[in-house]
């Protein structure tokens, strides 16, 4: 009997045969299988799904993709070691413990999984959790849009794992160009799992963009103009504008890929009228603005620590907004240096070489306003601070490196080699990773009530910082001895060493990472001891520093009123007792399954056309509109928290 | 100093101390094709990357200096320090700031402006010996190398003559590969349907390693290739040497061009000299009908290829 109408293009083949996959195949439904046991048990679902799942609260809704993006580091981390465990012995006749195929889907999936779902989820996460609070503002312009957003990042990042237990993932790389990812060179399901991944995680960030990005227009508290916003909401608003032109492209350019491989047509295949250039470039359009978008919102992060924990404004706050819009600008003239090797001519090399350069101006000024915020400054050394000081160090490291990749002449000898591997970890790392830990670390009373104990996140740092070392400062070295990317065997016996020791340094990122959840696990455990029962456990200059620990669900009884930059800084030292004002009624979204069951739709239609079962992809794509059109009919999407309510509760805490 | 205090004050010279020692064992007695070559091209690639070196290096030294300095003289034990909580604007430190970098990136923009265009892999070199014309196919997964004016095909491996500029035409019949020979410079794609350029020279005689540095399927890590650079004569003595290998034409292409790995450094004799633009062709209309015209068109194709040519797109 023929079943393909059912089951599109299944087959038993695709099961996972090879050892390393075989146990991540086993080991994840497993583990999954535990999760549902303990919730189960512990009689925790109800709780779960009114709690979390259906929540609208944008706190709620970031602190879930911090819990996502965190699971997803650790995957990363055990994709990099499994690709370093490699490296280190396949030289010559020796074989790696793992084949070709899954050597390929790994680095995919590493470079997938850590830009997607480690640094996208993360960055959510933070601007969810801080940003309407410190901007004044009680939720998301858009609540429903957020937790639709969440919910298609956290299908986008089953999909890329469901690829492991049925049908394996993409194997050309993390931006996987054609022909190479086209269907004459790779027709399996891989590169569709990837596709979609990618397709449906990049339409919730496009949806949260526009969502963060109206928030920040539209609700900020009385008085806040945009010249007295904390710089971190500039960083973000500069990032959501970023997010809006580009996301656009990849959503685009994915799409036309997929209908290369699914309807056969040719954009970008060899022959038939397509051109694989073209991806280059769209890919490249989307990908440069892609990782300022992800490094920006850290800028931003820095500048509110640095300020902090220095005890002192930031330095030269105009000067900061305008690199910060300056790298906006500039972000979308340079797609080309990723691909100086494809055989443009000298003019249009030299002009992109430039722009590349150029961004390195205001980045520069960067730098040196957070020195000079430091100087003068009464600065104490906790654990976000010691973050910070391994960002300056690290970052300006992958910034010289950078600076060479940006003159084509030399990019000419060291593109695609290691050495280019090297360089996007150093600014990624040491720019976006320790950003986000330092401000994981610096929010998470506003999300918990407690603080992270201090000596753990030090020693955290200390291991990232020192495995980032051992595990990139010989991949530049290999770079330049003619190493290249995405190796899985060489015969140069002379680099063994350097890989031996690159691997070492990736166990000590390992390290570093396992003191990081350490560090949660102990201070959960110790939260007694690590409350914060000020709302203000730094002495911050922000308003989430305002409101007590852990925010309540409303963020602020009533909405400040600005005057100044950093308008609870000032208002702690002016001393000023300003009369209570009155309490009013507050409306705050009601919790919904809705932004679920379009998420569930999504990926249903998306697990169909990988599959080439169509009646599940026409499934998916009805349940996810219906419930749009269901969502939009619905008047009665808020709830009330009254005045009197609100007095209640402040009298029982008091 | 408490013991406490004075372990964790030695931990980041201590470890600074270590990470300096690996660095020194693992550095030592190594030979780095980029800072070491043995090509023009790629010494001048040197010499610029040196010149940036040390342009960063007026940035990133006081930038470390600071960092440290700062974080030491103004921790909040320090009661001697002055604190000055609103100090957060002075003109004159904002110009200096963004006077350097604008400086050094202008200086380092004209360095970039000159050079994109002396060093354009399409450049040809100039010298008074003549240009040795080689044809360069990416396969999955080995390179196929075809000398038209000397009449030889080779696999995975070239001979040159020393001190003679080079010029590469490269595509592909495989995903998007590239070519690269860290010891003389440069690296391009090579393309299915289309084809680029790279110009090279070797200062002196030796045996090069190349690499490909575009993933292009499961046997990419397989596609390296030697580079050995000859002596004019011994140079001469080789090509009538591989003159008399067994005959490549399109049925040798046609197995050679079947996925494999197992690319043996072989040479032949080229029977059949329209082989190149017919690799080229096979993806210009796309449609499988027209294949068996394309001998027959093969001037005309050349003529299309040109216009494909990324490279002439711009007025080169």
């Amino acid at each position: 009997m023929d079943l393909s109408w059912l089951f599109g293009r299944m087959s038993l083949e695709y099961l996972p045969h090879e050892p390393a996959t075989l146990a991540a195949a086993i080991g994840m439904p497993l583990l999954a299988l535990g999760a549902v046991g303990a919730i189960t048990y512990f009689k925790k679902w109800r709780w779960l799904w009114k709690e979390w799942i259906c929540s609208l609260d944008a706190k709620k809704i970031g602190i879930m993709y911090l819990f996502v993006a965190l699971l997803m580091l650790l995957r990363g981390l055990a994709d990099a070691a499994m690709l370093r465990a490699q490296t280190a012995v396949s030289v010559g006749d020796a074989s790696g413990p793992f084949d070709v195929d899954t050597f390929q889907q790994v680095f995919t999936a590493h470079g997938t999984i850590m830009i997607f779902f480690v640094a996208m989820g993360a960055m959510f996460g933070l601007i969810n959790v801080a940003l309407p609070l410190m901007i004044g503002a009680r939720d998301v312009a858009f609540p429903w849009l957020n937790s639709v957003s969440f919910w298609l990042f956290v299908v986008g990042m089953m999909l890329s794992n469901v690829s492991l237990i049925f049908g394996g993932f993409s194997n050309a790389g993390w931006l996987g160009y054609p022909p190479l990812s086209g269907l004459e060179y790779n027709p399996g399901p891989g590169i569709d799992y990837w596709i979609w991944s990618l397709q449906i995680a990049g339409i919730g960030s496009l949806i949260s963009g526009i969502n963060f990005f109206v928030t920040i227009l539209k609700k900020r508290a009385p008085g806040m103009t945009l010249m007295k916003m904390p710089i971190f909401a500039w960083s973000v608003l500069v990032t959501t504008v970023l997010i809006m032109l580009a996301f656009p492209i990849l959503t685009a350019t994915l799409a036309m890929l997929s209908l290369d491989r699914t309807m056969d047509m040719h954009f970008f295949t060899s022959d038939g009228g397509g051109n694989p250039m073209m991806y280059v470039n769209l890919i490249w359009a989307w990908g440069h603005p892609e990782v300022y978008i992800l490094v920006l919102p850290a800028f931003g992060i820095y500048s509110e620590i640095v300020a902090t924990f220095a005890r002192k404004a930031l330095f030269g706050y105009k000067t900061m907004v305008a690199a910060l819009v300056a790298i906006m600008f500039f972000s979308f003239v340079v797609w080309q240096h990723h691909f100086f090797t494809m055989g443009a001519g000298a003019n249009v090399n030299a002009f992109f070489g430039i722009m590349t350069m150029v961004i390195a101006i205001p980045t520069g000024v960067k730098i040196f306003n957070w020195l000079f915020t430091m100087y003068r400054g009464r600065i104490k050394m906790t654990a976000s601070m010691v973050w910070f000081m391994c960002f300056v160090f690290t970052f300006t490291l992958g910034g010289v490196t950078g600076v060479i990749l940006a003159v084509p002449a030399l990019d000419f000898q060291v593109h695609n080699s290691l050495f280019l591997v090297a360089h996007f970890h150093n600014v990624i790392i040491g720019g976006v990773v320790f950003g986000y830990i330092a401000a994981l670390t610096y929010w998470w009373p506003k999300m918990f009530g407690f603080r992270l104990h201090e000596g753990l996140g030090k020693v955290s740092a200390y291991f990232w910082q020192v495995g980032f070392l051992l595990a990139f400062m010989p991949l530049y070295a290999l770079g330049f001895m003619g190493a290249v990317r995405r190796l899985d065997h060489y015969t140069d016996p002379e680099w063994v060493p350097f890989f031996i020791v690159a691997g070492i340094g990736v166990v000590v990122i390992g390290m570093g990472a396992v003191a990081l959840v350490l560090q949660i696990i102990y201070s959960i455990w110790k939260r007694k001891t690590l409350v914060d029962t000020t709302g203000d456990p730094w002495d911050g200059r922000t308003l989430e520093w305002s409101v007590p620990s852990p925010a309540p669900e409303y963020n602020f009884k009533t909405i400040p009123v600005v005057t100044h930059r950093d308008e609870w800084w000032h208002h702690k030292q002016s001393k000023t007792t300003q009369a209570e004002p009155a309490l009013e009624d507050i409306h705050l979204p009601k919790p919904t399954s809705i932004g679920v069951i379009v998420a569930v739709g999504a990926g249903l239609a998306a697990f169909g056309i990988i599959w080439h079962m169509w009646w599940l992809a026409g499934l998916g794509t009805v349940i996810a509109i219906v419930s749009i059109i269901w969502r939009t009919m619905n008047d009665d999407t808020e709830f009330t928290i009254t005045a009197a309510e609100l007095r209640h509760e402040t009298g029982a805490k008091s | 100093m408490t013991m406490k205090r004075f372990l964790l004050a030695s931990i980041i010279p201590l470890t600074l101390t270590g990470l300096v020692a690996i660095g020194w064992w693992l550095l030592n007695g190594v030979d780095m094709d980029v800072l070491n070559p043995s090509g023009d091209i790629a010494l001048q690639q040197r010499r610029i990357l040196f010149i940036t070196l040390v342009l960063a290096a007026i940035v990133v030294i006081p930038v470390f200096a600071m960092l440290i300095g700062f974080a030491w003289r103004y921790r909040h034990t320090n009661k001697k320090a002055r604190y000055d909580a609103n100090w957060t604007d002075n003109k004159w430190l904002e110009i200096v700031w963004w006077g350097i970098p604008i400086a050094i990136i202008g200086f380092l923009a004209v360095l970039t402006w000159q050079t994109s265009h002396s060093l354009d892999p399409y450049r040809a070199i100039e010298s008074d010996k003549e240009t040795v014309e080689i044809q360069v196919v990416a396969l999955q997964w080995k390179w196929l190398f075809i000398y038209p004016e000397e009449g030889i095909v080779t696999v995975n491996h070239i001979v040159v003559p020393e001190k003679t500029p080079l010029h590469f035409t490269l595509t592909a019949d495989a995903p998007m590969s590239a070519f690269w020979v860290p010891s003389l410079g440069s690296q391009i794609y090579a393309m299915n349907g289309m084809t680029s350029q790279l110009n090279l020279i070797a200062d002196h005689t030796g045996v090069f390693d190349g690499y490909n540095t575009n993933i292009n399927g499961k046997g990419y890590s397989s596609m390296q290739f030697t580079v050995e650079s000859k002596t004019n004569r011994n140079y001469e003595s080789w090509i009538k040497r591989t003159k008399s290998s067994a005959g490549f034409n399109q049925d040798t292409y046609a197995s050679l061009a079947k996925p494999s790995t197992e690319g043996v450094k072989t040479a032949y004799r080229l029977t059949d000299a329209s082989i190149f633009d017919t690799i080229v062709g096979k993806y210009m209309h796309g449609m499988q009908e027209n294949k068996e015209e394309m001998n027959v068109e093969a001037p005309m194709e050349n003529h299309d290829m040109k216009s494909h040519d990324m490279h002439s797109m711009e007025g080169h």
